[in-house]
């Protein structure tokens, strides 16, 4: 429990050791990932204490919403986290589907799933090749983004947007698929199968100075994973198979054949670095088996219109909703206020690189001032959605 | 555990410190005395039946127009191991928001609770280093009330518009954008 308790941490530099310094990095410092600011307390090479500051990519984001209408906060809610655009926008579309009561067909689902499951695997490119960069990998990196290119190429041929799609609606999605895009993204998904999934796996993540660098370092305990709300990605890694596609499915991912990827501390203590990239590197895999299966039955499908349930004005009763999803970076949740009028009352968005942030301070103590940068880069931060 | 079963457990615990239920609500949520919360807080967390491990989401709202004018702060709570949820709400006056922290029983609370600090004005009694987290630490106020007004200037950088140019801009006047050429670039034709 100890270990649990607040950490105070005097920043008096008036109060330091002989030894040790204040650092500053950030907030343009390449490998934070965007803006985000660290202030290390150091003793030569060791880190004893980090403080971190955020907040400089702050938008306003609340704020913007109680001033737009429902259907005007997608939009917004795309700018959050602006590498995985797909899973903010539905988490908010779902919430509000919930807050009314509406279920849209089983050809929009699969949409949904299909373009959810693709975003993920455009994130996690970002991830995981950016951080095979911060530690001096930069290969990996150009074969990722060559085929998030093509993701965003799929995207772009939907609904015309390359980063911020505004794509799940409320009821629905803004673009049927155009003809073609099946066959298409089929050729696509398998030539990442074949081509690069491998050679990330054998280029970055079965690499000797790749593990060498992340193995054992930033070490997270379950308890302390759960004390600091962690999730997705960084709570598997811990070893906790917990994941809201299967525990609690939406868009009917229960209808889909996959395995949550758990962190196993094979070249280490589990819950390190090594085990967080290597949850992502297994997602991108069955991911890219539920695109298999979710083409599979779109192509089984008659077409439908994917504007059928779309409300005429959204327009919710009196109450609140709180609703999650598994976005690529984690649980994203939204908690929606109503007071009946045609502009919610109060929007708060749950961010999971907020919550992994606040532990930032935790696993970082004792580290190396290089592994700092591991770690930070394990957590798989985007500062827009830590800001919002 | 369904939610009237938590809210049991909780009102034969605390009594009159669970001041209200709604188990109608799309989340059921229960009302506890101000004072209370942190000890409801360390309870439903250490009560095995219970084990409420995570705080999915802490967040304030405000209601001034409501009679007395108050501030909400609402806990999401989630169990790892029972897989059920709950949700606290206390209710403070706006004037004098002050709420126990919660933050020795989930770590996370700790940001959470400078979010709503720094936002809304909510002090949390006993919080360990309640800074601003999202905004620059000499602001003036805290934007997510209702009642908020811009300022005038930041450290000398206009914020508000001049009577002047809110005029300007209610004529259409276009200030600080452009002007822009909208019209496309000569560009040599694509070969046939």
């Amino acid at each position: 429990m100890s270990s649990l308790a607040p950490v105070r941490e005097s920043w008096d530099p008036e109060a330091l050791d002989v030894d040790e310094m204040i650092l500053n990095m950030g907030p343009q410092h390449p490998s934070t990932h965007g803006v985000l600011r660290l202030e290390l307390k150091t003793d030569g090479e060791i880190v004893k204490a980090v403080r971190p500051h955020i907040g400089y990519l702050h938008r306003c984001f609340e704020k913007h919403c109680e001033n737009v209408d429902y259907p005007g906060v997608l939009p917004y809610t795309d700018r959050l986290d602006y590498c995985a655009a797909m899973g903010n926008t539905l988490g908010f579309a779902l919430a509000m589907e919930k807050m009314l009561g509406i279920e849209p067909g089983p050809y929009v689902n699969t949409i949904r799933v299909l373009m959810a499951e693709l975003q993920r695997i455009a994130s996690h490119a970002v991830a995981v090749g950016t951080y095979g960069m911060d530690l001096g990998a930069f290969t990996p990196f150009l074969h990722l983004l060559r085929d998030r290119e093509k993701i965003l190429d799929l995207f772009e041929w939907t609904c015309g947007a390359r980063l911020l799609y505004n794509y799940n609606w409320v009821g629905g999605v803004s673009h049927d698929l155009p003809e073609g895009f099946l066959k298409a993204c089929r050729g696509m998904i398998r030539e990442y199968e074949a081509m690069t999934h491998p050679k990330l796996v054998e280029l970055l993540i079965g690499n000797k100075i790749f593990i060498k660098r992340t193995a054992g370092v930033g070490v997270c305990s379950p308890e302390l994973a759960i004390s600091h709300d962690l999730t997705g990605p960084n709570l598997r890694g811990c070893g906790l198979p917990r994941d809201l596609r299967k525990d609690h499915p939406y868009s009917g991912y229960e209808q889909y054949d996959f395995q949550v990827a758990l962190g196993t501390g094979q070249y280490g203590p589990l819950g390190s670095c090594f085990d967080r990239n290597w949850v992502r590197v297994v997602e991108m895999a069955e991911s890219a088996r539920i695109i298999h299966q979710a083409l599979d039955k779109l192509e089984k499908m008659e077409k439908a219109d994917v504007h059928e349930k779309v409300p005429k004005r959204v327009k919710p009763a009196k109450g609140e909703v709180y609703f999650r999803s598994e976005a690529p970076r984690g649980q994203l949740g939204y908690y929606v206020v109503s007071d009946g009028g045609i502009n919610p009352y109060r929007v708060k968005v749950k961010s999971p690189c907020f919550t992994a942030m606040s532990v930032f301070h935790r696993l970082a103590r004792g580290l190396y001032i290089a592994d700092i940068i591991a770690l930070l880069g394990s957590l798989d931060i985007v500062l827009g959605e830590i800001d919002r | 555990m369904t939610p009237q079963e938590i809210h049991d457990a909780l009102k034969a615990r605390f009594g009159e410190a669970i001041l209200s239920f709604d188990e109608k609500a799309l989340d059921p949520w229960a009302l506890v005395k101000p004072e209370a919360i942190a000890e409801v807080a360390a309870f439903v967390k250490a009560e095995p039946a219970l084990g409420f491990d995570n705080l999915m989401c802490l967040s304030a709202v405000d209601w001034p127009k409501e009679t007395p004018p108050r501030l909400d702060v609402v806990y999401h709570l989630y169990s790892y191991k029972h897989d059920h949820t709950f949700v606290l709400k206390v209710q403070v006056p706006r004037d004098n928001p002050r709420v126990p922290t919660v933050e020795g029983t989930w770590g996370v609370a700790n940001w959470h609770e400078r979010e709503a600090f720094d936002l809304y004005g909510v002090v949390f009694d006993g919080h360990s280093d309640l800074r601003r987290i999202l905004l620059p630490d000499d602001w003036q106020g805290h934007p997510l009330r209702k009642d908020w007004e811009d300022p005038e200037l930041y450290n000398g950088m206009r914020v508000k518009p001049t009577p002047q140019m809110a005029e300007r801009y209610a004529a259409g006047e276009k200030i600080g954008v452009g002007p822009f050429d909208f019209t496309p670039p000569n560009l040599p034709l694509e070969q046939s």
